[in-house]
């Protein structure tokens, strides 16, 4: 999205060295510490989720080393319990579900919509505090003994059997879904409120569009799974029977209320990286997004359709058959928007002008897994398959490839094509082109053996193994070593680019979009004066205000 | 079993269905994963920025098109839906002529148990060719019954029976695995389905255990004083138990369900639960007096009841383990 006078932006608009920009407004560690920026809000998130998605990896590496023999080589069985649940708690609830809103929907959603901070910049200040303190919590669960049961926390393994510090890691998520309450609140008062002039919703960029549904499913599911955190600890405590059914319970209800948030919250973590995957393809092919509307509204039927569709996590869990029936078929049904949505970032690059910088190059990484991912759904989501396959690696690899092969390299992606604008510096490129393909080949050879495996019928969350999986697993291994330099890389060479990276200047990409027509790193207040939007984005290609 | 396998043994004609599916699902994903990987390598090498000054023309989106991709994955995902739900209501549905077995989950071992009295600890012997239907309850937190040779998998709950079906066509010895995370040893809670001929398994059958479940039933329906109510004469104060099986039950709130497993346990645990109608709720609860093996007996016995089998009531046996205590009636 352009405005009427800066098309394109170049270098000559760079900004004077004497403004101040939003890093060097202030110092000191109460000035971030208090700080209301939406943007230094999204580096506090950034550095916070760094730390847990290398402490959930320390956990994964330690469990894929103890899978390389079938009787383990590690771990005892408690121990090799506790640490696959937590690389899952940490994973989920701290690291994937803030990733793309918190950091990079922090810093853009402002600035996309031409504002000046969030609607409600102190709430956004409180949500990054609630996040803390439930990881601390969680953290203070794990380094007092660890949690056993599982990220599901299944009843009544969770409530009457489990010896582990069940409340604290779930008071931990308890309170970190406030956080993403508040988040999801602020993020759509803001998108409704805070639009710059001639800012329409058809002239939103498709991140805002995937960052709204987001926020939806964060405001609507999020409590629900507070209330079944705390109906667990009820009965964990005080003995009051609602799961158990030794006091009077039913083991089933937790599954339903679980996964009516779980479930939705895979969207949490997907959408927002289809966001960023709508923005980094259009501006390396240098073109107008293909269907713009129709990406917007699978975006909101993502998010409408993933609340009805939970039950199938239970085709196994002894529910009807008429209920295993419709959840399969909405399963299906959900499946087409995200199909649209790979058609349509495919066809954007028809007769374009693409180029391979990282960000693409992550990109590219995404559409490619996502569909592997996606298609491996059609696999689970059929019920008659399902049964064969249910609590297998066939699982395991199927949602690592969404979660891993889809979101995180559409967060890389997004980290690598928007770190010029957070930081003013540019990223080394060679080092970013090495990483991406050294995490593509890793991530590959880490999950495509968990389908075979999985197939064969090895069950998730085993310690143990029959000897014949040893193979695969050994690959599986062998490319967790791979990613994990893969991953590493980045955290070197994105640090080292603070200091010496090349200055970046407003707009290195030449991309369309609010946020670049504005110093790197922005102002504090982001826009010296408040832009006025005049047509659609992605203004890419020649010909004028082509809607897609 | 070989050493690498790729892809898990067919024992069941269940699993050759399956497997039909999914390979027609990797087919049709091995499509669109061509088709979309074709497409970004074709289109990187043929429209990769040449220049720096490269600006393309904008593309103008053709609604056609739009509906065609979604028009064209519609049908086929339906199509997958319904072959996969007809799969689904094969497995859910035993055939009429099964073999029941009785199988109790626990942290962390499976236990069978033949109708014919048979009882086994993570070894389950059954006949090729034989429907064969499992009837499933945990005595503690949720287990899965998984076989991947079979390609079936249930999950296994406490206080609710499951059930699982399955025909082998092949002998041989199978993976059972616990799929459902249970704790500690739960990648130990394996076991084998060991698949003979009909031949040996009837050998194997008629070899061990005492008495049929039925009679272990019979012994216990005495021991539990079951028998001082539900006598079948004209003192009776509690229902006939005879013939009920599978037949519909009338209660006293104007309901009726069915007596099958899930009732008969439900009103030995919990007997105010479902009362049946022109009786009084005078049933004490067997709740921690018995356990789901004992229960699973007592239900084989109540289910191989014919008019007139009741046992006579034994004056010289001992009192009831618990008197029944009266209760206001609503």
């Amino acid at each position: 999205m352009s405005t009427a006078t800066l098309q394109p932006p170049s270098e000559e608009s760079r900004p004077a060295p004497m403004e101040v920009n939003y890093l060097d407004v202030e110092y000191g560690v109460k000035s971030w510490l208090l700080t209301t920026d939406h943007k230094r809000i999204a580096l506090l998130y950034l550095i916070s989720i760094t730390i847990m998605f290398f402490l959930g990896g320390a956990f994964i590496a330690v469990v894929r080393t103890h899978l390389l023999t079938p009787s383990g080589a590690l771990l005892d069985a408690d121990t090799y319990n506790k640490f696959f649940t937590m690389h899952g708690i940490i994973m989920v609830f701290f690291f994937l579900i803030p990733a793309v809103p918190a950091v990079l929907g922090n810093f853009l959603l402002p600035m996309m919509i031409g504002a000046k901070d969030l609607a409600f910049p102190r709430l956004n200040l409180l949500s990054w505090y609630l996040y803390m303190f439930g990881a601390a919590f969680t953290l203070w669960a794990v380094l007092s003994g660890g949690v056993d049961t599982g990220w599901t926390f299944y009843t009544p393994y969770s409530t009457a059997s489990s010896h582990t510090n069940v409340i604290p890691a779930a008071l931990g998520i308890f309170i970190t879904g406030f956080s993403s309450i508040l988040t999801g609140l602020n993020f759509i008062v803001t998108t409704h409120r805070m639009r710059a002039p001639g800012l329409t919703w058809f002239r939103l960029p498709l991140m805002v569009w995937s960052l709204y549904a987001t926020s939806i499913i964060m405001l609507l599911g999020t409590p629900v799974l507070a209330c079944t955190i705390l109906l667990l600890a009820i009965e964990r405590t005080l003995g009051i029977g609602i799961f158990d059914p030794a006091l009077g319970g039913d083991p089933i209800l937790f599954q339903h209320l679980f996964w009516f948030y779980s479930h939705p919250a895979v969207y949490i973590m997907i959408l927002p990286g289809m966001g960023v995957i709508s923005e980094v393809i259009p501006c390396f092919s240098r073109k107008n997004i293909y269907g713009y509307s129709f990406v917007a509204f699978s975006s909101v039927a993502i998010a409408v359709f993933g609340f009805l569709v939970w039950g199938h996590h239970m085709f196994v869990a002894g529910q009807s058959v008429f209920a295993a029936m419709v959840f399969s078929l909405l399963s299906y049904l959900v499946a087409i928007p995200s199909a649209i949505k790979v058609f349509t970032w495919t066809a954007t690059l028809y007769k374009g002008s693409i180029a391979f910088d990282t960000p693409m190059l992550y990109a590219f990484g995404f559409i490619a897994m996502f569909t592997v991912g996606g298609l491996t759904g059609l696999f689970l989501a059929a019920l008659g398959l399902n049964v064969h396959v249910h609590d297998t690696y066939f699982v395991i690899a199927h949602f690592h490839f969404i979660m891993v092969g889809g979101m995180v390299m559409a967060y890389m992606s997004g980290l690598h094509f928007w770190w010029p604008k957070m930081t003013g510096r540019m990223y080394p490129e060679g080092w970013g082109r090495l990483a991406a393909l050294i995490i593509f080949v890793g991530f590959v050879l880490t999950f495509l053996p968990q389908f075979v495996v999985g197939y064969l019928g090895m069950p998730r969350r085993s310690h143990h193994y029959a000897p014949e999986f040893q193979v695969l697993n050994v690959m599986s291994t062998a490319g967790a070593s791979i990613l994990s330099v893969g991953y590493v890389l980045p955290l070197v060479y994105l640090i080292w680019s603070l200091g010496y990276g090349k200055l970046a200047g407003p707009n290195p990409w030449k991309a369309t979009g609010l946020e670049w027509q504005t110093p790197s790193p922005p102002p504090p207040d982001n826009f010296a004066v408040t832009p006025t939007v005049t047509e659609a984005p992605y203004q890419y290609a020649k010909g004028v205000n082509v809607v897609g | 079993m070989d050493s690498v396998p790729l892809f898990p043994e067919q024992a069941t004609a269940h699993a050759e269905q399956v497997d039909a599916l999914f390979f027609f699902l990797l087919l049709v994903s091995g499509f669109f994963i061509a088709l979309i990987a074709g497409l970004l390598v074709y289109f990187s090498i043929k429209y990769r920025r040449r220049s720096d000054a490269d600006r393309p023309a904008a593309t103008a989106s053709s609604l056609k098109l739009e509906l065609t991709w979604f028009l064209i994955p519609l049908p086929i995902a339906l199509f997958i839906y319904i072959w996969g739900a007809q799969l689904y209501f094969s497995w859910a549905r035993p055939p009429d002529d099964c073999m029941e077995i009785y199988v109790v989950g626990k942290q962390w071992m499976w236990k069978f148990q033949h109708l014919r009295g048979q009882r086994e600890i993570n070894e389950l012997h059954v006949s090729v060719d034989q429907p064969v239907k499992l009837t499933m309850i945990s005595q503690d937190v949720i287990h899965s019954f998984f076989v991947p040779a079979f390609r079936i998998h249930q999950d296994v709950l406490p206080g609710r029976y499951t059930t699982v079906w399955f025909q082998a066509t092949k002998p041989g010895k199978y993976h059972l695995f616990c799929s459902q995370y249970c704790g500690t040893d739960h990648s130990r809670m394996v076991g084998t389905v060991i698949v003979m001929e009909k031949r040996d398994f009837e050998i194997w059958l008629a070899a061990g255990g005492d008495g049929s479940m039925a009679a272990e039933g019979r012994k216990l329906f005495q021991k539990l004083q079951c028998v001082t109510c539900h006598s079948a004469d004209a003192r009776a104060r509690a229902p006939v138990l005879e013939d009920l099986f599978g037949a519909a039950v009338h209660l006293k709130d104007g309901r009726t369900v069915q007596a099958d497993d899930g009732y008969l346990r439900e009103s030995i645990l919990d007997p105010d639960a479902k009362i049946v109608a022109g009786f009084q709720s005078i049933m004490p609860s067997y709740k921690g007096l018995i356990d789901e093996e004992e229960i699973a007996q007592l239900t084989a016995f109540i289910k191989s009841l014919r008019p007139g089998q009741t046992p006579r009531r034994n004056e010289e046996a001992e009192p009831p383990l618990a008197l029944p205590i009266p209760r206001k009636t609503p």
